[in-house]
C-alpha cells in the first residue's frame, strides 16, 4: 500500500493525517478524562458521558446563534463563553445525576451500566424533542478557519491547532487539580481508602458528587470541541462513547498519563490507516488491536498498582 | 416429557404450565397470522434472554455482546436461505447468475470462500452452534482465564459488538452491508413466506424454546448451576475449594453464547431477513434489558419479559413514537433501582405469598422451599 508514494509524500501524509488524528486525540482525551475520573475514583461505569458531551455541543450551538444574532460584534470571541458555559450545564446535569441516581448504586457497579445507558437514552430523546432530529452545525469564526502552510506539502488546519492547545491547557489544569490541590488530595485519599478517607474527617459524597460534576464538566468541554469535527445530532454521542471507554481501559483507568497516552495511539492510529483504506476497515483494524492488547495485557498500559 | 416434583418445584411447574398454555394455544388461537409472526420475532429474543439468565443472573457475567451471537447465528442461517434463493435460475438477470444479488452489485463474480459450506443445510445447522460457540470460547478463554470480569468485560464484549456491526456494514460485497440479507424465500424448497409455513416455523420455535427452557432448567438444577451461584456471590472462595472458576464462567458465556445463537437462525427464518441493526451495541443493551424486566435470575421471567417489553415497544411505538424511548430509559432505571429481581421478583415477593396463603390455608406454618430467588437478594456482588 506504501508503493505509490515516495518517502517525501509519504512523510506528508503522515504529518497531516497525523494531525487530523489530533482533532480526533483532543475529543478522546477530553472525553476520556472525564470518564477516566469517574470510572477510576468512583468505578462508575458512566454510558451517559456521550449524551453529557453532546450537551456541551447544543450549548456551544446555542451560545454561537445568540452571538450571531445579538452579539454580532463580539461572535469573534464567543467559543471562549461557550466553552464555560458547556462545562457548567455538563457539570450541573452531572452532579444531579449522581445525586438522582448514581449515589444509590455504588455498590452495584454493573447496574449503574444499565442506569446509566436508560438514563442516556432519556437525554437523546430530550435532545430530540427540543433541538430537533436533524444535526446542527456550527458556525466557526473567521480566525478558526483555514489553514497553516508549514512547508510546500504541509499544511494544518488552525481550529486543529487551536483544539490541541485547549486540551493541553485543560489536561494540566486537571492534573493540576488532582494532584497540587487540597480537593485532588482528598479525591485521591478517597479512592485508596474510603473508610479510613471518611474517618479523617474528609465528607466522602460530597467529594462523589463533585468528581462526577467536574468529569461530566469536561466531557462538556470535550462537546464544544467536538463541534469543530462534526455536526451535533441527538446521537452523535453514542457513536464515541465505546470508543472512549476502550481508550480508558486501553490506558489503564485511574491513570492520567495511560489515558492519554492511549488516546494518542488511538486516534493516531486510526487516522493513519484512514488515509490507506476505508474509515470502516481502519475502525475494525483499530479497535481489533486494542481488544487483542487489552486481552494478553488485561491491565490495560499504565496500570496503577492497587491491593485488592 | 418427564416433569417430576423435583425438576420443577410447584411454582416453576405453575409457571411452566402457564407459558406453555399461552403459547402454544392461547395465543395461537387469538391472534391473526401477522400478530403471530410478531410473537415468533419476540419470543427469538427470549432465547437470547435464557442464555442471559443463566450467564448474568446465575454466572454474574454481564454481556453487553449478546447482539454478536444472536448476529452470528441469524447470519448463518440467512447465508444459507440466501444461498437457496440465488440459485442460477432465480438469478439469470446477474452478470454472474448463481451468487447472491448484492455480490453481484458489489462486482463480486465468485462465490467466496466462506460462503462455501452454506449450500449445506447440515454444515448450516452445524455452523449456527459452533461458530458462535467457538467465538466465544475464544473470547471467554482470552479474558475469564486472565480474571478480567465486571464491567471490564462488558466494555469489551460491547467493544466486540461495535467492531463485527462495523465490519458487516463495511464488507458489503460478502455480507449485504448495512441492507443485510433480504428476500430469503424457501428452506429446502418449502417456502417459508406464505401463512401456513409462518404458523408452522412458529410452533416449531415454540418447541425449540422448551427444548432450551427445559436444558437452562436442568443446568441450574445440577452441581453446575450451583456453582455458579457460589461463584457470583464468592469467586475467591470458590476459587479456594479447588474449583477452575474461568472453565465454568467460559461454559455458562458459551451456553449464552449457543442460545443467542439458536435465536438469530430463528429470527431469519421467522422474519425472512437479517441485518447488522440486529448484532450492535444498542440491540445487545435491549436484549438485557427484555431480562432484567422480566427477572434476571428467572428463566420463565426471560421468555415473559421478552414477550411484555416488546408488546409495549411495537404498540407505544406505533402511537407515540417520541415517548417510547423515553419509556425504555425510564423502565431502565426503575427496574435497576426498584427491582433488581424483574417481574419474577415482584412475583415471588408478592403474589405468589398470596396465594400459598390461600392454597395452604390449613397449614399454620408452611416451610418454606429452598428456592434460588431466596439466595439472590440484592444484585450480584463484584
Amino acid at each position: 500500500m506504501f508503493g505509490d508514494y515516495s518517502i517525501g509524500d509519504l512523510g506528508s501524509i503522515f504529518v497531516m493525517q497525523g494531525f487530523a488524528g489530533l482533532i480526533l486525540f483532543s475529543v478522546y482525551v477530553l472525553m476520556a478524562l472525564g470518564l477516566a475520573i469517574i470510572f477510576g475514583q468512583m468505578g462508575v461505569i458512566n454510558m451517559a458521558h456521550g449524551e453529557f458531551m453532546i450537551l456541551g455541543a447544543y450549548v456551544t450551538w446555542l451560545t454561537s446563534s445568540a452571538f450571531q444574532h445579538y452579539l454580532p460584534a463580539l461572535f469573534p470571541g464567543y467559543f471562549f463563553l461557550a466553552m464555560v458555559l458547556a462545562f457548567m450545564a455538563s457539570g450541573a446535569l452531572g452532579m444531579l445525576v449522581e445525586w438522582g441516581l448514581i449515589r444509590h448504586l455504588y455498590k452495584r457497579p454493573l447496574d449503574t451500566l444499565l442506569a446509566t445507558w436508560g438514563l442516556s437514552l432519556i437525554l437523546q430523546q430530550t435532545y430530540r424533542s427540543v433541538f430537533g432530529a436533524r444535526e446542527v452545525g456550527v458556525e466557526l469564526p473567521q480566525w478558526m478557519l483555514g489553514s497553516k502552510q508549514i512547508t510546500d506539502t504541509i499544511e494544518v488546519p488552525i481550529n486543529g491547532i487551536f483544539v490541541m492547545c485547549l486540551t493541553v491547557l485543560i489536561t494540566i489544569v486537571v492534573a493540576y487539580v488532582m494532584y497540587k490541590s487540597r480537593w485532588g488530595r482528598q479525591v485521591r485519599a478517597v479512592v485508596q481508602n474510603r473508610i479510613m478517607a471518611g474517618a479523617v474527617g474528609i465528607n466522602t459524597e460530597k467529594v462523589d458528587r463533585y468528581t462526577f460534576g467536574l468529569g461530566c464538566g469536561i466531557a462538556g468541554v470535550a462537546g464544544s470541541a467536538f463541534t469543530m469535527i462534526g455536526s451535533t445530532g441527538p446521537t452523535s454521542g453514542q457513536l464515541y462513547i465505546v470508543d472512549t471507554f476502550l481508550v480508558v481501559v486501553f490506558g489503564g483507568a485511574a491513570s492520567l498519563i495511560g489515558t492519554i497516552a492511549s488516546a494518542f495511539s488511538i486516534s493516531q492510529t486510526q487516522s493513519t490507516l484512514e488515509f490507506f483504506m476505508s474509515g470502516s476497515m481502519a475502525k475494525v483494524l483499530t479497535l481489533l488491536a486494542i481488544v487483542g492488547i487489552l486481552m494478553l495485557r488485561p491491565q490495560g498500559l499504565f496500570a496503577l498498582k492497587v491491593r485488592k | 416429557m418427564i416433569i417430576n416434583s423435583r425438576f420443577f418445584n410447584r411454582s416453576e411447574l405453575i409457571g411452566f404450565v402457564a407459558l406453555a398454555a399461552l403459547l402454544f394455544v392461547i395465543l395461537p388461537l387469538s391472534l391473526d397470522v401477522f400478530r403471530l409472526n410478531l410473537v415468533a420475532k419476540y419470543l427469538t429474543y427470549a432465547f437470547v434472554g435464557i442464555g442471559l439468565v443463566l450467564c448474568w443472573g446465575y454466572g454474574g457475567i454481564l454481556s453487553l455482546g449478546q447482539g454478536v451471537f444472536f448476529g452470528l447465528g441469524g447470519y448463518c442461517m440467512a447465508m444459507f436461505l440466501k444461498l437457496e434463493a440465488s440459485s442460477p435460475e432465480n438469478t439469470k438477470i446477474q452478470s454472474t447468475p448463481g451468487i447472491p444479488d448484492f455480490m453481484d452489485w458489489n462486482q463480486i463474480t465468485s462465490l467466496p470462500l466462506f460462503w462455501q459450506p452454506f449450500h449445506s443445510l447440515t454444515l448450516t445447522i452445524l455452523a449456527i452452534i459452533l461458530v458462535p460457540g467457538l467465538f466465544a470460547l475464544i473470547i471467554g478463554t482470552a479474558m475469564f482465564k486472565r480474571r478480567v470480569g465486571g464491567t471490564y468485560f462488558a466494555i469489551i464484549t460491547q467493544a466486540v459488538a461495535a467492531i463485527l456491526t462495523i465490519l458487516i456494514v463495511g464488507q458489503q460485497g460478502y455480507t449485504g452491508g448495512i441492507n443485510g440479507m433480504t428476500d430469503l424465500r424457501t428452506l429446502k424448497g418449502w417456502d417459508i413466506r406464505p401463512d401456513h409455513a409462518k404458523v408452522m416455523l412458529y410452533f416449531f420455535e415454540v418447541f425449540l424454546l422448551f427444548g432450551c427452557i427445559l436444558l437452562a432448567q436442568f443446568i441450574r438444577l445440577t452441581k453446575l448451576g450451583r456453582i455458579l451461584v457460589a461463584m457470583r456471590e464468592q469467586e475467591d472462595r470458590v476459587r479456594f475449594s479447588g474449583y477452575s472458576v474461568a472453565n465454568f464462567k467460559i461454559f455458562a458465556f458459551c451456553m449464552a453464547a449457543i442460545f443467542a445463537a439458536i435465536g438469530g437462525a430463528m429470527f431469519a427464518l421467522n422474519v425472512g431477513f437479517m441485518s447488522p441493526s440486529f448484532v450492535g451495541i444498542v440491540p445487545s443493551i435491549e436484549m438485557v434489558i427484555y431480562t432484567a424486566v422480566g427477572g434476571r435470575m428467572s428463566i420463565f421471567g426471560a421468555v415473559w419479559g421478552s414477550l411484555l417489553v416488546n408488546f409495549a415497544k411495537t404498540g407505544l411505538s406505533e402511537s407515540f413514537p417520541q415517548l417510547w424511548l423515553f419509556g425504555l430509559g425510564g423502565l431502565f432505571i426503575a427496574v435497576v433501582l426498584a427491582f433488581p429481581n424483574g417481574l419474577s421478583g415482584i412475583w415471588a415477593d408478592h403474589v405468589q405469598p398470596r396465594i400459598d396463603r390461600l392454597m395452604t390455608w390449613r397449614k399454620p406454618k408452611p416451610a418454606k422451599a429452598w428456592t434460588d430467588s431466596s439466595v439472590a437478594d440484592g444484585a450480584p456482588a463484584e
